[in-house]
Formats: C-alpha cells, structure tokens, sequence
C-alpha cells in the first residue's frame, strides 16, 4: 500500500474538526460531520504531439454539515483555523434553521458502527504527480507521434487526466478516516482528414480510465504501444466501410461500449434518491420506481447486476463513504429482477434498509455529500462463451466496441448510443467494419433481450471521470465492469440518415 | 487572510522567470434545493483560488491552489516556474498581454452575496409549496446566487478585475401521480427580479393544458421550439466553432480543400449569432480569464485581453470562429475571443403565444435534455424533449403528447428556420451549469426530427 501523502497529514485536521463538531454540538445539532479534503487534478493535452495545455489545479477546504432540529445545514470554505471551523459550524447549523421552516419530515440517519482513527489507501504503485510533467508529457508525446508517422493519420489528440484525492472525515458518532485515492485517464484520438470532400474521421483509445497509477501507461493494466499500433488500420477500415443499413440486428457489445449503457440505463436508474424524486428538476426520476423492488423484470434471468465500492482499481472504489459508512458489495439485479437500490444513510433510514450501503459522495469541500454511484456491474457468468462464441451464435447483426456517443431521458427508458467501431457480422463470423451505427432502445426491452452473458475471461471494467449530478453540479468518477454480451433484436439507427432532410 | 490582490502583486514580486500571469478569483454561493414541495438541501460555500502562469521561453508552467497564507502563495509561484522550466514549448505560446487603459476599481472589495438574496424569494417560495400541495401539485427545484470577483495582474503591468453575478431559479412542477411536467427557469444578476408567482403561474397553466394526453409516433413534425431550447442547440454550436478546428479540417464548419464555411449563408434568414461582454442584463468579462488553455479556443497567455463584441453569424451568413491570439497570428486573422453570453436575433416581433395563434398544426416544445454529439461532421445532435411537449392544433393548445429523442444538427437547422420570434432573455436548460447568459428568439421548423418515442413523462 502506498503511503498517505505527508503533506496532507500535516495539515491540522483534527484540530479543526474538534473546533467544528464541538461547536456543533453546543448549538444543539443531532449530528455533525466535518471534511477536510484536498483534491489535486493534473491534465495534460497534446494536439499533434505538442503539448497544447497543461494545468495542475489543487481545490483544498473543509465542510462542516449538521442535522439541527431535524434539518439539514451545510456550510463550507478555505480557511484552515479552529476558529473559521467554528463558525463554519455556526453557518451550518443557521443553514438549517432555514431549511426547517421549509421542509417537511425530519431527518434521521441509518445506523452504523463507529471506525475511530480508519485509513484507507487506493492500489496503486505510482502517484502521476511523482513523475516529473517533462516525463508524462514525453510518454504522451511519444505514443502520439507513432500515431501520426501512421499513414491515413492526419491530427492525433493525447489527454491524461490524473487525481490525487485525499479526505479527512469525522463526525460526531466517533468515526474518523483518513483516506487517499489515485486515478487516472489517458486517451489519444487519431483523426483522417479528407481534405478535397470536406471530410473528417476519427477514433481513439478504449482503454478505460482506472483507479491506478502512472504504472497504468507503462503497461500495468493495459498495454498502450498494442493499442496505438493497432489504431491507423482500425481507422483506416473504418474510413472506408460502408454505412449500416438502418434496421434490426443482434448485437455482440464489446465490454467497453457496454460500460456505458450500464452506467446510464442501471447505474443512474437505481439510484433510489432519483426514485424518489430528489432528482426530478434535474438528472430525473427513475422508470424503476421504489413500489416495484423485488418486483420489476429489468432483464432477461442471465442478468446479475452488483454495486460494489470495494472493487480493486474501481474509480467509486474507497474505503468509507462521505457518511462515514464502510463500503460493501451489493445486489442491484439478480436473475433479472430488480432486488436493490444505491442508498445513503437517509434514505436507508427512511425506507427501512437498516444500514446504508455506502454510497454518499461529496465531489469537493466545496459539496454536499449526495447519493453517488457505486461501480455498478453487470456479472460474468462463470462458465460463459468466449466473445468469438457469442459472434457464432449470429447470423445477422454488428458487433460493438468502444464508447463514443450517449444520451438517455430522464427517468431512463429511452436510449441511444454510438461507438468507435462496428463490424458487421455475417453466419457466425465478423465481415469488416460498418459505420454510421448507432443503437437505440428502451431499457427494459434491451436487457429482456440479453441472452448471454461471457465468461470471466471476457470481463473488462470501463468508466468515466465525468458523471455528473446535483444542483450545484458534482462530478464524480466511477467505474463499470461487465463481461462480453449478445442482445438479440436490437434497434439500429443509420446517423447520416437521421441528419438528412 | 490577505487581500487577494496582494496576493497577485505579491505572486508577480516573486516571479524569476521571464514573464508572469496570476489569475485569482474570489467567488461566494448561496443556494436552495427543493423536491416534492419541501427544501431539500441548502448552502454557502467561500471558495478562493490563485492560477499562476509562469512564462520561461515559450513554454508555461500553470499551477492552481486555494492559497490562505503568505507561505502556500510562495510555495504556488516556484511549483509554477518548476512547471514552466521543466515544460515542453507550448503550441499556443504568444507574448503576454500589453497593458492598456482600463477603468476596472482594482482596489475594491471583492464582491460578495449571502443567504439575504433569498430574503424575499425564500418566503415566497414557502408560500408557493404550500399552494401547489393544496392543488395537488408538486414543485421541484433548485436556486443559487454566485458571485465571483476576478483579478488577472501581469508582469507586464496589466492589471483587470472582474465581478460577475450570476443567478438562476429553475422549477419544475409535477401533478401529484408524477405523470404531468412542466417546468420555467429564469436567469438573473440578483434575484431582485424574480417572479416566482408569474414562473408558478406558467407551470400551472402547463399543467392544465396536459390535462388532455395524447399519444403521437416518431416522426418529422412542425415544431415551436422556445428561447431555452433554442439557446441549448445555439451553445453546443458556439462551443464547436474552433477556427482552428475548422481551418484543420476537423469540425463541422470545415470546407473542402482547406478552407472554412466563413462566409457561407447557412440561413436564409436575416439571423445574427453574437457575444457582446456589454450586453445589458448578461454583461460578462470584457478580457480573457483563462486557467487552463483548452485546445483552439482558450489560453492561458491570452488573460486580459480585451473581449469586444463579434457577429459569429450575420445576416444568415457565418462571419467568425472563435480564435485565441496565437492561431490568429498563424494564420494572419484578427483574435475572436471566447465570450460567456449568446445572443440570437432575427428581427421577429411574434411574441411565443402568437407563434402558437398561428399554427395550423405542429408541436410545442419546453426543453431539451441530455443533449450529446452523435456525428461531429454534421454536429449531428440528439437528445429528448422533456417537461412537456403540446400539440397545437388551429392555434390552439389541444394536449400534452409523449415525449420524443430527436436527432437534429443545430448548423443543419439554421437553414430549416421558417419563423422567427422576439428575442428574449432565457435560461438554457441542458447547459446552465456552465452558460446561463443567453438572449434567443422562438422559432419555427418545418420538419423537426423526433427519432423515437420517450416513455419518460
């Protein structure tokens, strides 16, 4: 296990959550949780192997949130003294009085057992921030001129975003952890340019953003030199294939496509904040309304979907959450029946879960901690066919990889999505790229269509740094593992004939 | 703690490298959420940082922290020169800005809000959740107040401040089965001219109208698509008008053979698309504040300069990309700054109510959501319509119909327009997280592109 960063232990985080949660509890509040958090994100962009930006933000503050009188406070800001933790108690629990007189039914927390003094440290071999910027960026730029000595390569775009997340938690039950987490997101695109049509194409990397380390782009995890060799006659294919033919088709997705629509059409649905309508004036609702627990078909019975903050690399992976929960593993389909929600300790209180399954995230102290996505994923299956056996099973349909375009309603029935390639596959056997695909479906209708689901050797985890959520807006990276799939009868939408007149 | 521009004359006094540029902000937010008429969360958040862009050669080294002390503002500027020193040179390198004259008030306070710009609003909003539970209706929403004062100091002398206001109420309004939906968000500099009873006045009138349901296939309809979602498909346009984009070939307003669309009638009618820092109700900065360059149309060693007003689109015809100075020099044009507000205008005078008089049958829209690229050659776009689509039949509004997922470019549509209304202020839905200045008229298409059918209500 790396070690905690010395600086961020150097800063007086007890101090001021004594000074904070003290003052809380003189003005009465039922509970009290402080953060200290500091949140350092390093991005790097090369167009056409220069480095065209290069930033190093680091956002550092404390919060201090109460339940007074059954109502919520929330205050926060960037003074580090007992005295500025105080009154950030003070504007928390005035906060409150607010709320109070404009809410209804008074808030209790789900229980839990209390973890004095908790550490907790993402796996990862090397903080990004270690390597010297002259370093990564040669690593970027070296990756990206391979790219563009490739012939049919005319632009190539290279982006590494990389965290260094550290949260200082306690509250007024007795829990205090400390905690440091490490991800990272690389990713090139190449671009063909026709010049004389007015033309353009591109395509980029699937290699999913993960909870590691710099190790992850010298071949820890993934291997970057494979997929970069590979990409000009990957994109030089798909220059030259032909356009889908609009209609419907069965679909073997690749798991780095299929992250996606897990995350939009599971992941968000099962979110029980947006069931019960938290989220209605902005992320939305849920077509997987709370009555029907234990009771909706989500899918077809090879479908066993789990939430899961403990999973190794996870980017919603951490050790406790911003309500001082420890993290688990749990049921969100099984057989294909929806059996459990993403919860915090409110809502596990209210609709009598017991004990909140970990899922509250405050993306900066700048944040209100809200219910997040846990890595939310679709189960492998432990004897499954490889990927080349679900393509046998076809005779007519596209096989899907990468991510690329996404949209999906607001209580989640309606989707579309796009990809980086498409190969059309024809009895049993792939026959060359497509383009100009993209799937479109209801949700319930396209996991009812799943029939099978890989084996363990097919499962990759995907995810994003950038799911969004909330008013004020929060930002939250979180991954989605899943194994190869086959749908059958999905429908297939032609993206030029949808943009013609 | 210190002033913050003593912290930027102190970080340009400590400054060893060639040339310096601190940006540092100082931004207060004050806000209320509520769902199923009662306040869900509420806040205040301070919140400081300091950018410094150490210049050494023609590379940059760009650090940013939330500094409280003397001595993390001493650590900030040598992280930064490490940064620049240890930097490859930056393809969007150009001298740091000259000064020129400017009546910015340096020395002031910085700007501020607090919970007291809701001292009307909050009560009225109580009043108002009270109300709708007593008509069976349910309020949702979200209102926030920030205020954020900028001050970008350069060794070269330059010294600009800004403070920005922004504001925004969004509400949305339910029937208590969750099957109807309407929703009215407005912008404001300071909440003082908000009227919640005329926003809840609007939903209530929706709401009735979805009294009547009615069910409709995809298909292409006449469509009213209102100042918001208007304002949603004219931003993510704006957003992809890189000249640099555009001149290497790789966005939607490339040409063939190496030229661009400047200069190409993309509308029929007489529509202007511009950004103007002065515009009254949506002022923004009149200089660049940038702390991160984004790739063709933002850097770093462009903060302060002045941003003055530009036609994107004149007369039906595109007039100009965004260009930050370096690839102006390339390429031998004059700098187009990125600018926060959007102003669409076609010289109508049709107030909404009168585009709906004067249809004879087509759809009306509220909003549109999740709106993502599908094809970046055409800026193909898709998305859904949410919070209540109408159908209007000889003028009349007859029901709320299903909600739909179009796919439609915003480029493509511009030459589709057959009526435009009176420009407005609006607030656009999909995209106010990040741009909430915005002036559009309604307008009319002949043949939307509904794709499929949402069963979301």
């Amino acid at each position: 296990m790396p070690d905690m960063d010395a600086s961020f232990l150097a800063l007086p985080a007890r101090e001021l959550a004594d000074a904070a949660l003290g003052r809380a509890r003189e003005l009465g509040a039922e509970h009290a949780d402080f953060r200290l958090e500091r949140i350092r994100t390093g991005v790097l962009q090369l167009r056409d192997a220069k480095l065209d930006s290069s930033s190093d933000s680091e956002d550092l503050g404390l919060a201090v949130r109460v339940v007074h009188d059954g109502a919520w406070g929330f205050a926060s800001d960037i003074a580090r003294t007992p005295e500025a933790a105080r009154q950030l108690a003070e504007q928390a629990v005035a906060t409150a009085k607010v709320s109070r007189v404009l809410s209804d039914d008074p808030v209790t927390l789900a229980p839990e057992p209390t973890y004095p003094d908790a550490t907790w440290v993402s796996s990862y071999d090397v903080d990004p921030f270690d390597i010297p910027e002259a370093d990564r960026v040669a690593r970027l730029a070296d990756l990206s001129e391979r790219l563009m000595s490739a012939d049919g390569v005319d632009h190539v775009d290279a982006l590494l975003m990389h965290v260094l997340e550290n949260k200082f938690y306690a509250d007024t039950a007795g829990t205090t952890t400390t905690q440091q987490r490490v991800r990272l997101h690389p990713q090139f695109t190449a671009v063909h340019v026709d010049r004389g049509a007015g033309k353009f194409y591109s395509m980029r990397t699937i290699a999913a953003p993960a909870g590691r380390g710099w190790e992850y782009l010298t071949g820890t995890g993934w291997d970057f030199d494979t997929e970069i060799a590979e990409l000009p006659e990957l994109l030089a294919e798909h220059v030259k294939a032909p356009s889908v033919e609009a209609g419907s088709y069965d679909l073997v997705i690749h798991p780095s496509n299929l992250w996606l629509t897990i995350h939009e059409s599971i992941g968000h649905a099962t979110e029980l904040d947006r069931a019960l309508g938290y989220e209605a004036a902005y992320a939305g609702t849920s077509f997987a309304r709370y009555e029907l627990l234990n009771k909706l078909k989500y899918g077809s019975g090879v479908m066993n979907v789990v939430g899961d903050r403990t999973v190794e690399h996870g980017l919603a992976t951490v050790g406790y959450d911003d309500e001082g929960v420890q993290t688990q593993q749990f049921d969100i389909v099984r057989d294909g029946t929806l059996v459990g929600y993403q919860l915090n300790r409110q809502m596990a209180q209210a609709k009598g879960f017991g004990r909140s399954n970990g899922c509250a995230f405050g993306d900066s102290p700048g944040h209100i901690p809200l219910q997040r996505m846990a890595n939310v994923s679709l189960q492998a299956a432990s004897d499954g066919p490889s990927t080349d056996e679900l393509i046998s099973g076809v005779q007519r349909g596209i096989y899907v990889v990468g991510d690329r375009s996404w949209s999906i309603d607001m209580q989640r029935y309606n989707f579309q999505f796009t990809g980086q390639r498409f190969y059309k596959i024809e009895n049993g056997k792939l026959a060359g790229q497509l383009k100009d695909v993209a799937y479109q479906a209801t949700t319930t209708d396209f996991w009812g269509s799943l029939e099978a689901v890989g084996g363990p050797d097919t499962y990759v985890l995907g995810g994003a740094f950038n799911c969004g959520k909330g008013q004020p807006g929060q930002v939250a990276a979180v991954s989605h593992g899943c194994p190869a799939t086959l749908f059958r009868g999905v429908n297939v939408l032609n993206t030029v004939a949808e943009g013609g007149r | 703690m210190a002033a913050i521009q003593d912290f930027v004359e102190q970080a340009l006094q400590q400054s060893t490298v060639d040339g310096c540029v601190v940006v540092a902000s100082e931004s207060t937010e004050t806000n209320l959420r509520w769902a199923n008429n009662s306040l869900t969360t509420n806040g205040q958040m301070t919140s400081r940082s300091v950018t410094v862009i150490s210049v050494a050669g023609q590379s940059a080294g760009v650090v940013t922290r939330s500094v409280s002390t003397a001595d993390e503002l001493a650590d900030l500027v040598k992280a930064s020169e490490a940064a620049a020193r240890d930097a490859a040179p930056a393809d969007d390198f150009a001298p740091l800005v000259s000064p020129y004259e400017v009546s910015d008030d340096w020395d002031a306070d910085p700007a501020t809000t607090s919970v007291q710009v809701f001292e009307r609003f909050a009560p009225e909003l109580g009043a108002a959740f009270k109300q709708a539970g007593k008509n069976g209706r349910l309020l949702f929403g979200f209102a926030e107040h920030q205020m954020t004062s900028t001050f970008v100091g350069s060794s070269t002398g330059l010294r600009r401040r800004f403070d920005q206001p922004n504001g925004r109420l969004e509400l949305n309004g339910k029937s208590d089965d969750y099957t109807r939906s309407a929703w009215a968000g407005v912008h404001t500099r300071d909440f003082s001219d908000v009227d919640l009873d005329a926003a809840v006045e609007q939903l209530n009138t929706r709401l009735d109208w979805a009294a009547t349901s009615l069910e409709l296939p995809a298909g292409r309809y006449e469509t009213i698509l209102p100042p918001g979602p208007v304002a949603d498909l004219m931003i993510y346009a704006y957003w992809t008008g890189s000249a640099r984009d555009a001149e290497e070939g790789r966005n939607v307003f490339a040409g063939p053979n190496g030229t661009t669309r400047i200069g190409e009638q993309l509308s029929p009618l007489p529509l202007t698309l511009r950004s103007n820092p002065a515009e009254p109700g949506l002022e923004c900065a009149p200089f660049e504040i940038v702390t991160a360059s984004e790739g063709g149309l933002q850097s770093v060693f462009d903060n302060g300069a002045p941003v003055s007003a530009t036609s994107w689109i004149e007369d039906g015809v595109l007039a100009n990309l965004i260009r930050a100075r370096a690839w102006a020099t390339k390429t031998g044009a004059e700098p187009r700054h990125f600018t926060t507000n959007l102003m669409l205008d076609g010289n109508g005078t049709a107030s909404l109510d009168e585009m709906i008089a004067s249809t004879e049958r087509g759809l009306l829209l509220t909003c549109l959501w999740y709106i993502r690229e599908v094809d970046p050659q055409t800026l193909l776009l898709t998305g859904l319509t949410r919070d209540g689509v109408y159908l209007v039949e000889n003028g009349q509004v007859r029901g709320a119909v299903n909600n739909f997922r179009f796919n439609e470019s915003p480029v493509d549509l511009l030459g589709r327009i057959t009526e435009v209304g009176r420009t407005e202020h609006t607030l656009p839905r999909e995209w106010n997280d990040y741009f909430t200045r915005t002036a559009m008229p309604a307008v009319r298409v002949p043949d939307f592109n509904m794709s499929t059918v949402s069963q979301a209500s």
